[in-house]
């Protein structure tokens, strides 16, 4: 670790992009930047909105847990070789308990053998606490009254991880920073930004975007036979961004993989998620695409530039979750001649069975079930027709589980008392969480590195 | 050669690609064009007001366009789409993923010159 500005270019390979994603994604991100020169770093991410609040309810039950369920899946495989080459590692698989993935984390490095790493923590997300939870309460307004909270955290910057790195952290482990940070601290760190190179933290940012989501860059979550065909899609690459010192990049995929990254690829990941292009809001920056420009820089090579920044929001985002009733959901298949009239109803007993338990939405999956809204306006413009395989669905929310088990129980009973021929009966049961947020003052957020031993 | 003769309607799939994305209750679907000659029509054609209509059943309170001449696309952002999104939706996809796919069943009418720029013509 250097605190001089480097020239060397920074390599930044994304192994994760949501907790659950494929544990063997970062074999061949940490084998190509391996090959690399420069300064390496393998980022994880795996927390998306309601994971964290998830992560809380786990911690609840075993305050051993609440950190990413896969941690030690997708770190073992690769963990030796990036202390031993020094490729550092960024992750918010901290979520709930960045202690205790540091804890975990401590010990697959010892059963691997060789040096132990340095671990940096970055904690401070957390308002949950009696410190804050009165002033975060306070700003959600009436909605917040009665509620049961479950978690309350702050959106963290890149400035802890960067800190974290300069201090010679080998592994940075969070819990809720803004997604595009993970990739933001590292270049911070590397190049010796300060926290107003506005255009610069721009830049790494929106290399970062195009990182979070892992193979989603890289022709993940994109084919369409026809129109946008992706060779060799059960191999899909993970994405390795070079981020230079001006903050502009070149995205490119792990080598030997397949999929694909080309100017489509990364328009559509650029845009993910964004609201105005010219103001995407993070800890760190204010980001601004609207002049960005991409462009072909060789065989699965995509270079962005021109992402502009403005100074960075005066406040924090904080996430609040709280318990919020129960979903349930219940499914029953018709198939063959008139499978779509006994399928209709089956769902017009359901809605008589059920009058007086609030909003019930039926879909027949096979005739229309995804595009449609929760009070069936859409259902209800489909002509009836003669599908010969449709699978019924009811699915109602309630805060009493005494009815939303009656939903299961009355999809259920379609066996013996509804149409002929049903079948293959399903039904689920679920606590559901609601979330709000508010903005709290930057200085009511402390972030703090606290290194592991 | 009539007006109908030169030009050709095809579904907007056939012009461009996208993705759609979730915040709560609010969708944004990204409309990305084939090629650069293909921006024009579908700016002039894919406005607020058709997005809007073509979303009409999920109630939106608001629709805005974003235009990304450089990129040549457009970026949609639909408030309250999502039958409360993520935490409260009954919608199998509560996310609201497969959106991208609703707004691409549009029509779009491109001159015949474009043809060569499109993807999967469908047979005429």
């Amino acid at each position: 670790v250097t605190t001089t500005t480097s020239t060397r270019s920074l390599h930044v390979g994304a192994a994760a992009g949501f907790s659950g994603d494929r544990t063997d994604a970062a074999r061949s991100v940490v084998d190509t930047l391996l090959c690399r020169d420069g300064a390496r770093v393998l980022i994880f991410e795996t927390l998306a909105e309601r994971t964290l609040a998830l992560a809380q309810l786990a911690r609840r039950h075993d305050p051993a847990a609440g950190f990413e369920p896969l941690l030690e899946e997708m770190l073992a495989p690769v963990l030796r070789d990036c202390l031993d080459h020094g490729i550092r590692i960024v992750g918010n698989f901290g979520a709930a308990n960045p202690h205790g993935a540091a804890k975990r984390i401590q010990e697959v490095a010892r059963a691997l053998g060789g040096r132990a790493p340095r671990i940096a923590v970055v904690v401070g997300d957390d308002v949950s606490g009696d410190d804050r939870r009165g002033e975060v309460i306070g700003r959600l307004g009436p909605a917040a009254d009665g509620l049961k909270l479950v978690s309350a955290n702050a959106y963290l910057g890149a400035a802890a991880i960067a800190a974290a790195l300069r201090d010679g952290a080998d592994i940075v482990v969070t819990g809720r920073v803004a997604d595009p940070s993970l990739t933001v601290g590292p270049a911070m760190a590397h190049y010796g930004w300060h926290e107003d190179e506005w255009d610069r933290l721009a830049g790494a940012t929106m290399a970062g975007h195009l990182l979070e989501c892992g193979a989603q860059v890289c022709g993940g979550y994109y084919a369409d036979p026809g129109f946008k065909d992706v060779p060799a899609l059960a191999r899909v690459g993970y994405p390795i961004a070079e981020i230079d010192a001006g903050g502009g990049c070149v995205v490119g995929k792990a080598n030997g993989t397949g999929g694909c990254v080309d100017e489509h690829t990364v328009k559509e990941q650029l845009l993910y998620e964004l609201h105005d292009p010219a103001a995407y809001l993070t800890p760190d920056v204010v980001a601004d695409i609207s002049q960005a420009t991409v462009a072909h820089a060789g065989p699965d090579r995509v270079r962005l530039h021109g992402v502009r920044g403005h100074p960075r929001p005066p406040t924090l985002k904080v996430n609040v979750f709280h318990e919020h009733g129960w979903l349930a959901e219940g499914e029953i298949s018709y198939a063959g001649h008139g499978a779509e009239a006994r399928a209709r109803l089956a769902a017009e007993v359901l809605r008589e069975r059920l009058a007086g338990c609030g909003p019930l939405r039926l879909d027949l999956v096979g005739v229309a079930s995804i595009f449609g809204d929760d009070a069936g306006r859409w259902l209800a413009r489909q002509a009836e027709g003669d599908a010969r395989d449709v699978r019924l669905r009811a699915a109602m929310n309630h805060a009493d589980l005494a009815v939303a088990q009656r939903l299961a129980r009355e999809v259920t009973a379609l066996y013996t008392c509804g149409p002929a021929g049903g079948g293959g009966v399903r039904t689920n049961l679920r606590a559901r969480l609601g979330t709000l947020s508010c903005l709290l003052p930057r200085e009511m957020v402390q972030a703090r590195v606290e290194f592991f031993e | 050669m009539t007006a109908a003769d030169s030009t050709l309607v095809v579904p907007l799939r056939c012009a461009a690609h996208g993705r759609a994305g979730d915040k709560g209750n609010r969708s944004n679907i990204s409309v990305i064009a084939w090629h650069p000659d293909l921006y024009e029509p579908i700016v002039r054609q894919i406005t607020e007001d058709v997005v809007a209509g073509h979303f009409a059943h999920r109630r939106p309170t608001r629709v805005e366009r974003h235009l990304l001449p450089l990129l040549h696309a457009m970026n949609f952002v639909l408030d309250d789409v999502l039958d409360g999104g993520v935490n409260d939706s009954l919608n199998l996809d509560s996310h609201g993923k497969a959106l991208s796919f609703l707004l691409l069943d549009l029509p779009l009418a491109v001159p015949l010159s474009l043809a060569p720029h499109l993807k999967n013509l469908p047979r005429r």
